[in-house]
């Protein structure tokens, strides 16, 4: 009974599920739910009627629909960008230091300048 | 320049998101039942509760189904609207979750251009409907389909604007 109204979404105080809220409405939705598992319906066979009654808004859980692909792949798809954004970055930062990197014949060069500036006392 | 250009663009995308949420009615849930037959009743009438009003009856025109109780706000508000609306289309009130007493008395206070008024004392029928708030106003066309859902009190720029011409269009 909790099991299936804590699955639904309360249409009056919309933050709430059937089974939290009490709002008259819930009460009687719950009062419904009981009923019908009394009359032995399945969890399925619930949910089919309120979906019926009240749209797929009533479900905490919205079915895959075209609607619903980005409410569901929407983090996935944000992970993804932000997995490539880090990448590129960080790949970006190695070329830069490898840049800012002496070669052999800068080291030579700037050793030589720097002996030349360093007169012995 | 592209340094700053990317973060900015982003926050104008998410200021995009976040404005047009704001336009939306999250309190107005779509009806499923658009397009579909309104479903049947069988309740007692709430002037004479020993005569009984069905949806049947009402085969062959266009009507409304309001949707109110006198213990509603709401109802009180678009109650004038309604009653305007009653010289135009049939309307047939659905008294939810009302005391009859009371929602007698207050028909006779306010005003009652209902053709007949139905009791669902226990909102029963109201769950069938999927009535989640009152006041709500259902248009039924002649073949029993319901056409058109307004959640909330109808005003008079929804009834001219939206109720009449979609009743008009129906009639004919």
């Amino acid at each position: 009974m909790l099991n299936i109204a804590s699955e639904l979404r309360c249409l009056v105080c919309q933050n709430e599920s059937i089974a939290a809220s009490r709002a008259d409405l819930a009460v009687d939705l719950r009062q419904q739910i009981r009923e019908q598992i009394h009359a032995g319906q399945t969890d399925q066979e619930i949910r089919a009627y309120m979906v019926d009654r009240y749209g797929d808004f009533i479900l905490y859980r919205p079915p895959l629909q075209a609607t619903t692909i980005l409410l569901w792949f929407g983090p996935l798809l944000l992970l993804v960008f932000g997995l490539l954004v880090l990448t590129l970055t960080l790949r970006h930062r190695m070329r830069s230091m490898t840049d800012r990197l002496l070669s052999d014949e800068e080291r030579k060069r700037a050793e030589a300048l720097l002996k030349l500036n360093n007169i012995p006392d | 320049m592209n340094r700053f250009l990317w973060p900015l663009l982003g926050f104008l995308v998410l200021v995009g998101f976040l404005a047009f949420g704001l336009t939306l009615k999250p309190s107005e849930v779509p009806s499923p039942f658009i397009d579909k037959p309104a479903p049947g009743f069988t309740l007692p009438q709430l002037a004479a509760p020993e005569e009984t009003f069905s949806p049947e009856e009402m085969k062959g025109q266009v009507w409304l189904l309001n949707i109110w109780a006198s213990w509603c706000y709401a109802c009180l508000q678009e109650h004038p609207v309604i009653t305007n609306l009653a010289q135009s289309v049939p309307i047939v009130g659905l008294n939810y979750k009302d005391k009859r007493d009371e929602a007698i008395a207050w028909l006779d206070r306010y005003g009652n251009g209902y053709i007949v008024s139905a009791s669902d004392t226990d909102g029963r029928v109201g769950i069938n409907y999927g009535v989640y708030g009152v006041p709500e106003t259902f248009v039924i066309d002649k073949a029993g389909f319901i056409r058109y859902k307004h959640i909330g009190a109808v005003d008079e720029k929804t009834a001219r604007d939206t109720l009449l011409p979609l009743i008009r269009e129906l009639n004919r």
